[in-house]
């Protein structure tokens, strides 16, 4: 590649004004050939979708928390003509802000849980998960007796009949941590806390880039690497902006509490299914919810604590036989039975 | 401004000029980067269900080329420091192919980053709202392209200096070399911290990440430069002396034997511990649950950099065949180690213990090869501007017989 320079007098070939024909000729079919060659490289983009590409609209559209109340009213009612379009179903998106003084947790009794899914299923449902690639936000675990480590723990169960024996079941889903890592992580504040301590997403914000996936240690994050699908018949018209609105392919999603159910006094579509009564959900700072009572008088834990997350999920267990013991007097520092007695 | 946009279709018209052997080499390297563009094409109708990544392994070749071909970026900065703060001139000649190097391989970087992304249409999101400085993405985002722009203004300077024959300013251009070297280093620290920072992966929160980066690093870009000088000189007529080859064994010698300390340091933690933090760990060394996709590679991997260091380290080196073979090992260990080795062992298992494999999809591949070739062809143009321009064979006084004002 050394030989030819430019400037040196223009030979053939070397683009010098002295343009020859044939030399004319071979950069025209070079050109052409690579013009080709380019278009033959791109011709996928065909078969791409018509709503893949955002239109003015949808590409200026605002972050979330920057839209104006009419704005916000605008893309409400568009995405609801967009689904009504898309599936033929009439939908309501609305956005049920969070309500003051309030503070969402979730207490779950491991105790109680059988391990037969339902919570799973009617999240699926009442959320408008993907059925196609499937999307779940509740993974349920089945555990070892008298163990806690995570990594014995099989996700696949599929027994004829629930519980099995010798085994314990301990779901897990978004634990909607008051210092939440994958809020930290996003380069672009898709992600974001709400006061009443949900972690919400703006679909239509978020790049998908993964990274909150990655940093969630409760693995409770979801891509849509596909377009999502959900069959018209099942789709649920009651519909959140921030929470089970439909998602595009590329985007993340979680769970969020069922935001569009519970701003509204509901329960989620998890607790309201539970057929063992596991699932507690509530206001802790009314400390006359069910969940404060729970975080008060009984035996709570939280899953992976040293990872100071701190959630807003925690678990907990029934007593059975300790409390049936006739007091006794603590051991004494100090005595034969050693460092024992506090 | 006249000037400059003759310097530039000079550089647009060259890139175009060479032997069979060039137009060959070109011509391959279209070829691949097109077709990688069409895999991309694909993955952008049907969604990142092309690759092999899954909500378990969120991650995978995508972003373990990106981790590999930052540290192959920062290793302009090794070339640039025995010149500038050692003043050791058997490097001076070869530093713009470094910085040429280090432009093209962020290029790559910045491709493999996009690739990776969901909603590639929404990038623009970053200029509206950008979590700085909470989010380690946001950083890594300012210290690459940073680094882009330090190397292009370097590189760009010099080369437009020669072609104008005139002598560079060095107001205009050392004061950026000695930070581009501080920046360098800033690059694979910040990626480095972009891993290391959560607490929801073991295999990954170790304080180590960051120095073993650099160690790497140090290695894997100089072994790429050896190489690439002895292309160079052979297929152009630039000097390059042995003793500028030399300089960079050094160089690898030392950060090898160093990465091989710290690799030693983060395995004994692991396996002496025995916690259950060495589940991932267990995973890449020696399978877990009997899944043991990784299990070939990071062995491999490791004869790579033990052979690549026992070469270095042995006076046979100094002949150039040995020097070679070991820089293609180093090459070939520390690309799976920082990738493969890296990336996807930190998602198995998932954080609730799901052990799933990672297997790239072929679309995926051909991806990774279109941006590969894509980054080769980007620095082949650039080494065959830069060779004639440097020598002085081609400057707008020659071009067009008008000294430069």
């Amino acid at each position: 590649m050394n030989e030819t320079q430019p400037g040196q007098g223009g030979r053939a070939g070397d683009g010098g004004p002295q343009l020859t024909r044939r030399g004319f000729l071979r950069k025209g079919a070079a050109a052409v050939g690579g013009a080709a060659a380019v278009a033959a490289a791109v011709s996928p983009l065909r078969d791409l979708p018509g709503d893949d590409l955002p239109t003015f609209e949808k590409f200026f559209q605002r972050h979330y928390k920057e839209m104006t109340p009419a704005e916000k009213e605008a893309v409400l009612r568009r995405v609801e003509r967009e689904v009504k379009e898309r599936e033929g179903v009439e939908v309501r998106v609305g956005d049920p802000p969070p309500l003051t003084g309030v503070e969402f947790v979730y207490a779950l009794n491991i105790s109680r849980c059988i391990g037969c899914r339902k919570c799973v299923h009617a999240c699926v449902k009442e959320n408008n998960l993907s059925r196609s690639p499937e999307i779940q936000y509740i993974r349920v675990l089945k555990m070892e007796k008298g163990s806690i480590d995570l990594e014995t723990s099989d996700h696949h169960y599929d027994p004829p009949v629930v519980p099995e024996h010798d085994s314990y079941y301990m779901p897990v889903q978004c634990h909607q941590c008051k210092k939440p890592p994958c809020v930290k992580a996003c380069p672009v504040e898709a992600t974001w806390q709400e006061p009443d301590g949900i972690t919400v997403i703006d679909y239509d914000w978020c790049i998908g880039c993964r990274y909150c996936e990655a940093a969630c240690p409760y693995w409770a994050r979801r891509f849509n690497f596909a377009a999502p699908e959900v069959p018209a018949g099942q789709l649920n018209p009651d519909m959140g902006y921030l929470s089970n609105r439909p998602r595009a392919k590329g985007v993340m999603e979680k769970c969020t509490y069922c935001l569009h159910r519970t701003r509204r006094g509901r329960m989620p579509a998890c607790v309201e299914v539970c057929p063992t009564g596991s699932r507690k959900f509530g206001n802790v700072l009314d400390p006359d919810s069910e969940v404060s009572y729970i975080l008060r008088q009984k035996r709570v834990f939280i899953l992976k604590e040293e990872v100071g997350t701190v959630p807003r999920f925690f678990y907990y267990f029934d007593e059975r036989g300790s409390r049936y013991h006739e007091p006794i007097a603590p051991v004494e520092p100090g005595t034969a039975d050693g460092e024992a007695g506090t | 401004m006249k000037r400059y946009l003759t310097f530039v279709w000079d550089c647009v018209r060259l890139s175009f000029v060479g032997d069979w052997r060039y137009h060959l080499w070109m011509t391959i390297l279209t070829v691949v980067a097109l077709l990688g563009l069409y895999a991309y094409c694909q993955q952008l109708v049907h969604g990142l269900v092309t690759t092999g990544m899954t909500d378990q392994v969120s991650w995978g070749l995508y972003i373990a080329n990106f981790t590999y071909l930052v540290g192959l970026a920062a290793a302009a900065a090794m070339l640039v420091i025995p010149v500038y703060v050692y003043r050791n001139m058997h490097l001076h000649d070869v530093v713009v192919f470094g910085e040429l190097l280090a432009v093209a391989v962020i290029t790559m970087c910045l491709l493999f980053v996009t690739v990776d992304l969901g909603r590639p249409d929404r990038a623009l999101h970053l200029f509206r709202r950008f979590n700085f400085p909470i989010s380690m993405l946001t950083w890594d985002v300012i210290a690459l392209n940073g680094y882009l722009l330090l190397n292009l203004h370097i590189c760009g300077y010099l080369l437009y200096c020669a072609y104008c024959g005139r002598q560079p300013a060095r107001a205009f251009y050392v004061p950026f070399v000695f930070i581009a070297i501080v920046w360098a280093v800033s690059i694979h620290t910040v990626t480095a911290f972009l891993y290391v920072g959560f607490g929801g992966r073991p295999f990954w929160n170790s304080a180590i990440i960051a120095p073993r980066f650099l160690a790497s690093a140090f290695a894997a870009g100089p072994a790429f430069i050896v190489l690439t000088l002895q292309i160079v000189r052979r297929v152009t007529r630039h000097r390059v002396t042995d003793d500028a080859l030399f300089t960079l064994r050094r160089i690898m010698q030392v950060a090898m034997i160093i990465n091989i300390f710290l690799l030693g340091c983060e395995v004994f933690t692991e396996f002496y511990t025995d916690s259950a933090h060495v589940a991932s760990a267990r995973y890449l060394y020696f399978g877990l649950h009997g899944r043991s996709a990784l299990v070939p590679w990071i062995w491999t991997a490791i004869a790579f950099n033990l052979l690549a260091t026992f070469l270095l380290v042995l006076p046979a080196s100094r002949a150039l065949r040995t020097l070679n073979t070991a820089c293609v090992l180093a090459i070939v260990g520390i690309w799976i180690e920082k990738g493969m080795g890296l990336i996807v062992p930190a998602f198995v298992p998932t954080p609730l213990g799901e052990v799933v494999e990672y297997f790239p999809t072929w679309g995926e591949i051909m991806v990774c090869l279109g941006i590969w070739a894509f980054g080769l062809l980007l620095y082949t143009i650039f080494v065959r501007i830069s060779v004639p321009v440097l020598a002085g064979e081609l400057t707008y006084e020659k071009r067009y017989g008008v000294q430069a004002p």
